[in-house]
């Protein structure tokens, strides 16, 4: 059985799926931040195998690839900062218990 | 052939490790598991034959920002204390369960248009061409490296000590 567009699909729905789980289910705000990791890898296959069996002259898909990546880099940096403060404030990273901007 | 066998053996070490990135109760574990799972979808890369997309994969992922998770997770002492569910477990996983089901439904009964084009085969200089040729995507890589700089000048506002 030859692997096609369809099975990498699939497999990045799966990958996705398994962040989003991880995004909604978890406290610690490093795992939801690696989640989010997982959920943005899964787009990043997607794109790269639409620009292999869609338009494999084109590689458009990788080159959005690559901008993903540049804003998955800036997003962690900026998101694991965040994380220190708020642990350098609270002694705390669960996220159920930081409400202080809760209304 | 050889690319069947491949993608199924990457294809299945990639599911595990995201498996264990959500579900292992030690967060460096989870860690390590996540950069298990980076190095896969850079197989998998190969396998779509977008090789500097494979090696910007394991530079930028595996070497880059699996150093800061880890960093932060060091830095945090969370390690002791695992990675708990929270009390919305039951409704994410049915939350899930449906999302992936729409998804592969969408998936499978859409008619894609797939081309017999043989692949480019080494990727790089048609990516630098590009990205940095006449009418090519030079302006969102000058968004990027500013978009890069102010996340730099951010995050070290952010973390440093008063």
């Amino acid at each position: 059985m030859n692997v096609g567009l369809e099975h990498y699909l699939i497999l990045s729905a799966l990958l996705f799926s398994i962040g989003l789980y991880g995004v909604l289910a978890k406290r610690n705000a490093v795992i939801i931040l690696m989640c989010i990791e997982l959920m943005l890898n899964a787009v990043n296959i997607t794109l790269v195998a639409f620009s292999r069996y869609v338009v494999p002259a084109l590689l458009t898909g990788q080159i959005f690839a690559i901008f993903v990546i540049v804003v998955a880099a800036a997003e962690v940096a900026v998101g694991l900062a965040i994380i220190l403060a708020i642990y350098r404030g609270l002694e705390d990273i669960d996220v159920t218990k930081i409400n202080l901007m809760k209304w | 052939m050889a690319l069947t066998i491949s993608f199924w053996i990457l294809a299945v070490v990639m599911i595990i490790a995201a498996l264990g990135v959500v579900f292992l109760r030690n967060v460096f574990r989870a860690a390590l598991s996540l950069i298990l799972c980076f190095l896969m979808v850079a197989g998998l890369y190969i396998t779509l034959s977008a090789d500097f997309l494979a090696a910007v994969q394991i530079l930028v992922y595996v070497g880059a920002i699996s150093v800061l998770i880890i960093l932060a997770i060091m830095m945090t002492r969370e390690v002791q204390r695992g990675s708990p569910p929270n009390r919305l477990q039951f409704p994410a996983f049915v939350v899930t369960i449906l999302f992936f089901e729409v998804l592969v439904l969408t998936l499978i009964n859409t008619p894609w248009q797939i081309s017999s084009t043989p692949p480019l085969a080494p990727t790089t200089a048609s990516l630098a061409t590009l990205l940095f040729g006449e009418g090519g995507f030079i302006l969102p890589v000058e968004i990027a490296a500013v978009l890069l700089l102010s996340a730099i000048i951010g995050a070290i506002v952010l973390a440093r000590e008063k």
